[in-house]
């Protein structure tokens, strides 16, 4: 931000007309934008990413009535659909769900096996030492340092307390 | 003779002329509007390569190779080999140039490219160096989307600024003498930054380089609109062709609504493609120009043109770093009956 203030800061005093002219066309820039189609989106996300949670729970409760323990069954749809998501990405599928579900098939657990699988895809080309598990993580690493961090954090908190 | 006309523009003393285009695109590209123009359509984006950066240098050289057979000329002949692309190094024209063994300038301006190789080999020939001269530029969608945005099968939702990276490629042969279409002018842009930093919305950041120079090739020539039949830019797309119109009709006093067109728009069918905004990439403005806009010349159903090929000049690491995008636009004139 500093920077940037310092900039338009360095316009204003060299060069006010250049200075007019950026805000002149950004206004311009503005008006010419497109407007997403919130509607469709929010409601396609809800539908899509709740379809995945009913995959899920679908699972849960087969698990549960199977003899499962809670810990157990939540675990094991885990895995499952971390492979569904794994699965169809192989297949190539999962981008064109993703094209319209938006934040409906990311923010599952699904997104996150894609988020992996995908990048996995894209390095072989580069072998598997520095390509495929180098690159494994681009996408998915920061969700899992993020992911870590705050439930340590999370559970630190819990700790002190409920002592 | 002074060849400098303005402050950034340069009349040929010699019109350069455009032998003869080859131009190569992708399936998706080969389903568009300008299907029956290309002259080569691959059903197979991978060519049969193993990776997608083998591909695109295929498509680079095969393209090269037809245009040489298509025009019959001996790779001997050819003085020099100018071209682009999007990758790190500019390694589709590095290979590209290996295979052909023609000496070789690489050069980068982003999707500019084939502008930059056009004014480049033609100042040459126009100075007495170069008899014939090949130029070309490639881009391929699935390097590009490596390169600068995600891993392709990962689920991510396009925004609708954004534009679809064109598979292909435009290659042209460049000599003293033939029948036209000529290049008379051209115009070297300079490199334009307003503060754009969202590399999805390339059209907003580019739109003020063609805005530039459009104007400055106006100011520097005399022209009027009414000398044009066409002006054409690169890779604008939709969002940034209406901010092209908007800012010289708002604030430049001209108008250029009823000649314009965008190569980004041409390609693709907006409605019925899944390509958001339209086109980019180094290979939108040089296969379009290669089939299309050449054998609208060829018809005379075009008689002067000013083509002006926009690049967004940032890299994955000023993007990383929140750099705004600095942009470039060039401009040549192309016609058939030039006024010496």
């Amino acid at each position: 931000m500093d920077s940037n203030e310092n900039k338009e800061l360095n316009n204003k005093n060299s060069d006010n007309n250049e200075y007019t002219n950026i805000k002149k066309y950004e206004k311009i820039v503005q008006k010419n934008q497109p407007k997403p189609n919130r509607k469709k989106h929010i409601i396609l996300s809800f539908v899509v990413g709740g379809l995945i949670c009913v995959i899920g729970e679908f699972f849960n409760n087969y698990f549960t009535k199977l003899g499962f323990s809670l810990l157990e069954a939540s675990n094991a749809t885990s895995i499952v659909l971390v492979f569904l998501g794994s699965f169809l990405t192989g297949l190539g599928l999962y981008d064109s769900i993703g094209k319209h579900a938006g934040a409906g098939s990311i923010v599952p657990i699904t997104g996150f096996a894609n988020s992996i699988v995908s990048s996995a895809m894209e390095f072989k080309s580069e072998g598997y030492i520095f390509g495929v598990a180098a690159k494994m993580f681009t996408i998915a690493g920061p969700v899992i340092v993020y992911g870590v961090c705050s439930s340590t954090i999370v559970g630190f908190i819990y700790f002190i307390f409920t002592r | 003779m002074k060849k400098k006309i303005g402050k950034q523009t340069y009349k040929f003393s010699l019109p350069i002329n455009i032998n003869d285009t080859c131009s190569r695109v992708g399936p998706i590209e080969g389903e568009g509007p300008l299907k029956n123009y290309f002259h080569y359509i691959e059903q197979d984006d991978t060519l049969n390569e193993k990776t997608f950066e083998k591909a695109e240098h295929q498509f680079s050289i095969k393209t090269v190779m037809n245009l040489l057979e298509k025009s019959s000329t001996k790779k001997e002949d050819v003085d020099i080999y100018v071209a682009g692309d999007l990758l790190n190094q500019i390694i589709t024209a590095n290979a590209t140039a290996r295979d052909l063994s023609i000496p070789f300038w690489g050069i980068y301006n982003a999707c500019a490219s084939f502008c930059e190789g056009l004014q480049i080999a033609s100042s040459m020939i126009d100075g007495g160096f170069f008899e014939k001269a090949v130029v070309s530029s490639t881009s391929h969608f699935s390097t590009a989307e490596r390169q600068y945005r995600y891993p392709l099968e990962l689920g991510t939702q396009a925004p609708p600024v954004s534009q679809r990276t064109v598979t292909g490629t435009g290659a042209v042969l460049l000599s003293k003498n033939g029948n036209g279409p000529y290049i008379t002018h051209m115009t070297i842009g300079k490199v334009m930054d307003y503060n754009q930093d969202d590399p999805n919305n390339m059209g907003s950041a580019m739109a003020i380089s063609a805005c530039d120079t459009i104007y400055t090739h106006f100011r520097d020539t005399g022209f009027n609109i009414d000398d044009y039949d066409m002006i054409l830019t690169g890779d604008l797309g939709k969002v940034g062709y209406n901010i092209t119109i908007d800012y010289l009709k708002s604030q430049k006093n001209l108008d250029i609504s009823g000649i314009y067109n965008d190569c980004g728009l041409l390609i693709y069918d907006l409605k019925s493609q899944d390509v958001m905004s339209g086109g980019s990439g180094a290979g939108c403005s040089a296969s379009v120009f290669c089939s299309y806009i050449y054998s609208l010349m060829k018809e005379k159903k075009l008689n002067k043109i000013l083509f002006c090929p926009t690049g967004a000049l940032l890299s994955p690491v000023s993007t990383g770093q929140k750099d705004s995008i600095p942009c470039i636009a060039h401009a040549v004139t192309i016609e058939n009956n030039p006024t010496l």
